[in-house]
């Protein structure tokens, strides 16, 4: 086992990572920018070292200040987060190199998984339906055209590196595709240095619904069930929950099922999440696969209780799975709603800050992800993410009630953010009847 | 604790401040972790300097100031004749490593306290991933202080030297 880990991340992750951390007797460095200097959560690691100024070329996602971090402060694994360079295969290869592990999965598998055209082959490879496209990158304009006509209108041009809903412009007929496939190509060249866009059928009234999957080095793998995050703005999830409401348990176990097949085609180690999208009548296809922990993990730590974070450790430091798929159980229902900085009044500008005021809630059911703290300031330079606040109950019905309990009790003063659209969402007779696809709320609100 | 109190405007003399007023004054200071304070109002005029002052706190904007017209100068602020060491420029590091006084283990080292540098001076070597870089004072003057030991990890925006200008 690890004896000492550095935390390649910051913010309410970074603390989590950190808690995890202690909670096994592993020592933890963490690494700050000038941004996040006399950040609360920094105390709580054994060191914590100062990597750049606060931009995050030059701090988060700078790799040769973290290796020289790791090395001066002697540690023996990196825990990337989410975001930042967990999934930078460049990454994870640097670190081995020296010698530090990187608490995720293979270099091959990160690089599989974050070529979306290459991950869609690996799909059908394992037997899953994949969204109908294109075969692979297209060639120019006039395939796509060709395409959007085999597989109709409307469709969606994404860049083939990537996913997490950046790089996606939507397409209803010819001329706009046309733009699209210029256009996405441009700026998936700025953004991720490859301008490979392919097209995918955009399938409407669908619902987003993803697996989490465990593996270890020796190819076991199991899933732990699935979550709903179908609640979305401009493909940024605002609500997750698990069991996924309205999805017959015949769907559930073909869903999870197919998670773990595809986990298994593509040598995944570590924990992932394999993300499917669900049409009206419950056929489920490969939307792309993330091979990191993710935001939304404490979800499906609440109903299965088993800790995810620490579950990446054990798997890194080599050890098997310690427990089989008859094992893991959903127990209950959780839901999570991401507080951010954001003024919902003015399209979601972010609303950096000092919080005047920071009171969150607490009580039977509740459980609050967060690394800030009263007094603390919001700087602009990193995600508005604020808090994630988490409900556990026997029942969805008794969900709901705590967490609009839960979201009245939250008094944030000194910036705008998103409590206001929560409850309004909680409210919606639609959301409680589970009546809800992955465009529901740019068109409610 | 206090050096001195002396009377600041020109011309006007203002009458002599009570000892309370200054007890006061002196339990405000301690109280906020001020190195520095000076007031000026019609009736008076005082400014209090604690000796050996520690490292400045960051002052948050609209700490309430009592009394009328109370200006708080932060540690590092005034006009002396005499510069503190606090106020001297520092040489700080422009990334994590490993710092070196030398070049190798056993050549002399770039520089010691007294020696004078040009902007372009190498005074140390910081060593990242197996690659040394070196560092120049950036500062035309004279080593002051070196404010850290060989072979010490040091992080981004750590000071290195303090280096009195020319």
């Amino acid at each position: 086992m690890f004896s000492r880990i550095l935390v390649a991340n910051r913010g309410e992750i970074a603390l989590r990572i950190i808690r995890a951390c202690r909670e096994m007797g592993i020592e933890t460095v963490a690494v700050y920018s000038e941004a996040d200097r006399g950040a609360r959560y920094l105390s709580l690691a054994d060191e914590a070292v100062c990597i750049g100024p606060a931009p995050s070329a030059q701090s988060y996602l700078n790799i040769a200040r973290i290796i020289s971090a790791a090395e001066v402060a002697d540690v023996d694994a990196i825990h990337p987060g989410y975001g930042f360079l967990a999934e930078n295969a460049h990454f994870a290869e640097v670190c081995r190199s020296c010698n530090i592990e990187f608490i995720g999965p293979s270099v091959e598998a990160m690089q599989r998984m974050g070529d979306k055209v290459e991950a869609k082959r690996i799909a059908r490879a394992a037997r899953l339906y994949t969204i109908p496209g294109s075969e692979g990158a297209l060639e120019d304009v006039d395939e796509a055209v060709r395409v959007a006509h085999d597989i109709g209108y409307p469709v969606l041009v994404k860049a083939a590196a990537g996913g997490g809903g950046r790089g996606m412009r939507i397409a209803h007929n010819d001329i706009s595709l046309s733009q699209a496939v210029g256009q996405g190509q441009a700026e998936a060249e700025a953004a991720f240095k490859d301008s490979r866009v392919y097209l995918e059928k955009h399938i409407e009234g669908a619902r987003h619904v993803e697996v989490q999957v465990l593996a270890d080095a020796d190819g076991h793998c199991v899933h732990l069930w699935e979550r709903d995050c179908t609640l979305q703005r401009r493909h940024q999830k605002l609500i997750e929950e698990s069991p996924s409401p309205g999805l017959s348990d015949h769907t559930r176990a073909k869903l999870c099922d197919a998670a773990v097949r595809m986990a298994k085609e593509a040598g995944y180690t570590g924990a992932g999440t394999v993300e499917f999208l669900l049409d009206p009548d419950e056929t489920f296809y490969l939307l792309e696969v993330n091979a990191r922990i993710q935001v939304e993990h404490p979800v499906t730590e609440l109903v299965t209780g088993i800790d995810l974070v620490q579950e990446q450790i054990h798997m890194a430091a080599g050890e098997r799975l310690r427990f089989r798929q008859r094992d893991v159980h959903q127990r209950g229902h959780a839901i999570e709603c991401r507080i951010n900085a954001e003024d919902c009044a003015s399209g979601f500008r972010p609303s950096p800050g000092t919080l005047q005021r920071f009171c969150l809630p607490g009580g039977p059911g509740v459980r609050v992800d967060t690394h800030c703290c009263q007094g603390a300031a919001i700087v602009p330079h990193y995600d508005s993410m604020i808090a994630k606040l988490l409900v556990h109950r026997p029942t969805r019905q008794a969900a709901i009630a705590t967490m609009k309990r839960a979201l009245a009790e939250c008094d944030i003063q000194g910036v705008a953010t998103t409590v206001p659209l929560h409850q309004e969402i909680l409210a919606n007779p639609d959301f409680t009847a589970g009546r809800v696809d992955t465009g529901w709320v740019e068109r409610v609100w | 604790m206090a050096e001195a109190f002396e009377p600041e405007a020109e011309g006007d003399r203002p009458p002599p401040v009570d000892l309370e007023t200054i007890r006061r004054l002196l339990d405000l200071m301690s109280e906020h972790g001020l190195a520095e304070l000076e007031i000026e109002r019609e009736d008076m005029a005082v400014r209090l300097r604690k000796a050996g002052a520690e490292p400045p706190t960051p002052m948050a904007a609209g700490i309430p100031a009592g009394g009328a017209q109370a200006g708080v100068a932060p540690p590092t602020a005034p006009a002396e004749a005499e510069t503190a060491e606090e106020e001297l420029p520092t040489v700080t590091s422009p990334m994590v490593g490993t710092f070196y006084t030398a070049p190798s283990p056993d050549a002399d080292p770039f520089v010691q306290v007294g020696d004078h540098v040009a902007e372009d001076t190498v005074v140390c070597v910081i060593e990242a991933m197996k690659v040394f870089n070196e560092i120049r004072a950036e500062t035309s003057g004279t080593i002051e202080k070196v404010l850290v030991a060989n072979a010490e990890a040091v992080e981004f925006g750590q000071p290195l030297f303090v280096v009195r200008p020319d």
